[in-house]
Parts: structure tokens; C-alpha cells; sequence
């Protein structure tokens, strides 16, 4: 057994450091033995659980309850044939409209809520995102994509400097395909603020958000681009001008 | 790709093996927007989710902050939760301990346990006293599986689970090379697993 698979312990307890449990993770993706072998630690780590048991006080169900009333469950992932672990999770586009006021509570529950990991498996926990998502000053901006290809959210806090963006129910922009982030700065045009090839998580946009005329979004070839080719969503930054459906 | 079957969490004690069945089908409930189904999933299990907060952030407030997390994103990515890869309940749970964890690791926590690690050792010895206030039939049989553990397995796996640890930093406190380390933690992991009758999961 090679010296890898003797970390399915301790992955199993998270106590593997980031970059050990990415590299355990590559290795879980291609190893049926110990996706098992975790698996069933899993389930004997749940019984752990039992011997700390306490009831939590009421006002954590009030709060759970009053949270998933205005978050809309994601559907589930349609699963790709060649990847099990690394499945896209963009949804097919099946969403019924809510009426626009929901989407927004939703949406704002959404990011209050933080950064949330798709499955157990991953850990997609961005603090810096977080720290955006939290602050007192966010202010959010909703676009729809064309086409009815799902939506984005700008998320951005002045105070912090930063912005991220994070998308719902948004289409696979296609194979070979990548979403793009751009900051349009004055004088310069558009600078890429990053990719966000996974739509679905929140993605931080680089760049100085301070001078920032507008947020946009735009699909390109996997690797990027230097400038858009094709703008899907734009979000003003100045006072007064945001979108659809700004905080 | 390989396949796992569903694995028996539930072992044979007073409720049977309904339970995992009974959660698994609250939870696919839920991700059909069932909120009545998910009030059900968060009475069946808050404890357990709530309790295992507790035991790993040593703090209420953020052990319920981190329930809190855990049950929205439970919520909202329970069309995920796959039964033929593992029980409801470990799914939860995961999700629980990883967020818990996550915190820990965060840069004002680290500060603060740099220096408490004779504190905080004589804490885990005090745990055996905390574990004493639970006592279900299945809390028991789990205790008595950790008893029989080697010494040096136990520590090793309470300082990882509970005290969230990572293995180098388990392997510090324990004066063990690192690779020794992380073998107790899967060896003793294997123990409770057998002791515990969690069924071997089939693979391919």
C-alpha cells in the first residue's frame, strides 16, 4: 500500500492541510479502495458523533427553519459519463420563475449564508469571499443571463475593496468554454478580473473594484482572454446606476 | 467508475436499520423543496449535528453559527446526497466536522491554540466526563468501541476528530513521527469501524 492511500484517515477526520487533502482528493477520484475505505469511516465517524450528542436550543431550529424558507434547494447535478467526483455543477435549465422578489430574497439568504461546499467531498471555502458576502457594506446587483441561461450575482463591499461574483442556475457556457470576469476600468477598457470556470462558486474578481466603472461577465475559450469576446452581463458600479436587482 | 452500495449506518440497537432509511428519504424530501420533511431531518439529527460542533469548537456560539451553515447548505445541496455513497447522517455530519474544522483552522483560532496545548490536553482528558452525559444505548456501544482501542489509537483518533487537529500537529503532541501518526488514525479508525459493525463498502 503506498504511502497515500494511509492518509484515507485522516482525511476522513479532516486532518489533512489544504494542499494534503487536495492531493488526497486527486487521489480519492482514481482510487475506488479507498473511496471505500473512506466511506466507511465516514459512516463510523458519524457514530462518533453519538457519544457528544446535545440538544441545541430552540431558537437554532427557529433559525435553520426560517433560513431554507427562502433558499431554494439547487437541483441535482445531471452527471457527466467521463468524471464522477468532478461533475460541472451547472444546471440544466428546468428552474421555474419565481417571482423576481423571491429570487431576490433568495439570493440575498444565499450569500449570507457564505460560501457553501457542493458536497462534503470538497472544500470550496473562500475566506475571502466570505468576508465580501458578510460585510456590513455589500451591496448586491442581480443580472439575468440572455437567453434564460440562469443568473449572476455581484457582490461587492467598498469598504473591503472587493467584489465576487456567484451565479444561480447558470448554463454550462459550453466545452472548451469558460466564464470570464472583467473590471472596466477608465481609460483602460476592460481588464480580466479572473475566470470563473465553475459558475456556481463564488468566484473573488482581481483587480482595483475602487475605480471600477462596471462588472461584466463573458463566455471565452477555456484559457481566457485578454479582452471580452462575448459580454453576457454587465454590472454598473456607479452610485445610481446599478442593475435589475440591486440590494 | 465503481459504485458504492449503501452502507448500513444504522447498526441493529433499539431503532433498527429504518433509521438511515427513514433520514435518506426526509433528506431526497427536502431536496424537492419539502420543508416539513427537513424540520423532521433537523429534529432526527440536530443533536448529533449541534453536539459534535460542541466537541470540536470547545464554543457555543460558534458551534451553533457552524449548525447553522451546515443545515442551509444541507438544504440547499440535498439533491446531491447520493444514498449509494454513504448515510444520510454521515453526509450531515461531514459537512459539520468539515465546517467546524474550517473554523478552527481560521487564522485567529490557530493563534489562540498555539499556546493552549497543555490546556487543552488536560481537556481531552476531561472529555471522558462530558461523554458521561449522553447516554444512548448506541452512545454506550460507540464508548465502549473507543475503549477498546489502544491507548496511543485513541489519542490519536479523539486529538483528530474531536479536537481537530491535523495529523502533524497530532503527531507533535503525541511525540510521534508524522507517518505513525496518521497510520494510528486510519488503524484505529479500521478498529471502530469493525467493532462498531459499520458494513465493509463494496467497491467494483
Amino acid at each position: 500500500m503506498s504511502d497515500i492511500h494511509a492518509l484515507s484517515g485522516a482525511y476522513t477526520v479532516d486532518a489533512l492541510d489544504e494542499g494534503q487533502r487536495a492531493e488526497f482528493e486527486r487521489h480519492l477520484a482514481g482510487c475506488a479502495e479507498c473511496r471505500a475505505e473512506v466511506a466507511s469511516f465516514r459512516e463510523t465517524t458519524a457514530l462518533l458523533a453519538e457519544t457528544s450528542a446535545e440538544t441545541p436550543p430552540a431558537s437554532l431550529r427557529d433559525s435553520v427553519l426560517a433560513g431554507i424558507s427562502q433558499v431554494r434547494p439547487l437541483p441535482p447535478v445531471t452527471p457527466e459519463p467521463s468524471t464522477e467526483e468532478k461533475v460541472a455543477p451547472v444546471a440544466p435549465l428546468r428552474r421555474r420563475r419565481l417571482p423576481q422578489i423571491l429570487v431576490a430574497a433568495a439570493a440575498v439568504v444565499l450569500l449570507a449564508v457564505g460560501v457553501l461546499a457542493w458536497h462534503p467531498w470538497r472544500n470550496d471555502t473562500t475566506t475571502v469571499a466570505d468576508q465580501i458576502l458578510n460585510a456590513p457594506d455589500a451591496v448586491r446587483t442581480v443580472e439575468q443571463l440572455p437567453g434564460n441561461a440562469g443568473e449572476l450575482t455581484l457582490v461587492r463591499s467598498p469598504s473591503l475593496g472587493k467584489a465576487v461574483m456567484i451565479g444561480n442556475d447558470v448554463r454550462s457556457p459550453g466545452s472548451d468554454k469558460t466564464y470570464q470576469l472583467w473590471y472596466v476600468q477608465p481609460g483602460a477598457g476592460p481588464v480580466s478580473a479572473g475566470l470563473m470556470p465553475d459558475a456556481s462558486e463564488p468566484t473573488v474578481l482581481s483587480g482595483d473594484l475602487a475605480t471600477a466603472q462596471a462588472a461584466a461577465v463573458s463566455v471565452e475559450p477555456e484559457t481566457g482572454s485578454e479582452t471580452p469576446t462575448h459580454v453576457v452581463a454587465e454590472f454598473p458600479l456607479k452610485p445610481g446606476s446599478g442593475g435589475n436587482g440591486g440590494t | 467508475m465503481s459504485h458504492l452500495r449503501p452502507v448500513p449506518s444504522d447498526p441493529p440497537s433499539e431503532e433498527g436499520g429504518t433509521t438511515a432509511a427513514r433520514l435518506a428519504d426526509l433528506l431526497k424530501r427536502s431536496a424537492r423543496g419539502d420543508e416539513a420533511a427537513f424540520a423532521e431531518l433537523y429534529d432526527a439529527t440536530s443533536a448529533r449535528a449541534f453536539g459534535l460542533a460542541v466537541r470540536v469548537l470547545r464554543d457555543r456560539a460558534q458551534a451553533e453559527e457552524v449548525t447553522q451553515e451546515s443545515y442551509l447548505d444541507c438544504w440547499r445541496h440535498a439533491a446531491r446526497f447520493d444514498a449509494a455513497r454513504g448515510s444520510a447522517l454521515s453526509w450531515l455530519l461531514t459537512i459539520v466536522h468539515r465546517k467546524a474544522v474550517d473554523r478552527i483552522r481560521s487564522a485567529e483560532a490557530a493563534t489562540r491554540r498555539d499556546t493552549a496545548y497543555g490546556q487543552h490536553h488536560q481537556e481531552v482528558a476531561h472529555d471522558e466526563t462530558a461523554e458521561a452525559a449522553t447516554s444512548s444505548i448506541e452512545a454506550t456501544r460507540v464508548r465502549t468501541a473507543l475503549r477498546d482501542l489502544t491507548t496511543k489509537q485513541r489519542e490519536a483518533v479523539e486529538l483528530a476528530f474531536f479536537g481537530g487537529y491535523t495529523h502533524t500537529e497530532v503527531a507533535t503532541m503525541l511525540d510521534l513521527p508524522v507517518g505513525t501518526a496518521k497510520t494510528r488514525i486510519r488503524d484505529g479508525l479500521i478498529r471502530l469501524r469493525d467493532a462498531l459493525g459499520v458494513g465493509e463498502v463494496a467497491q467494483t
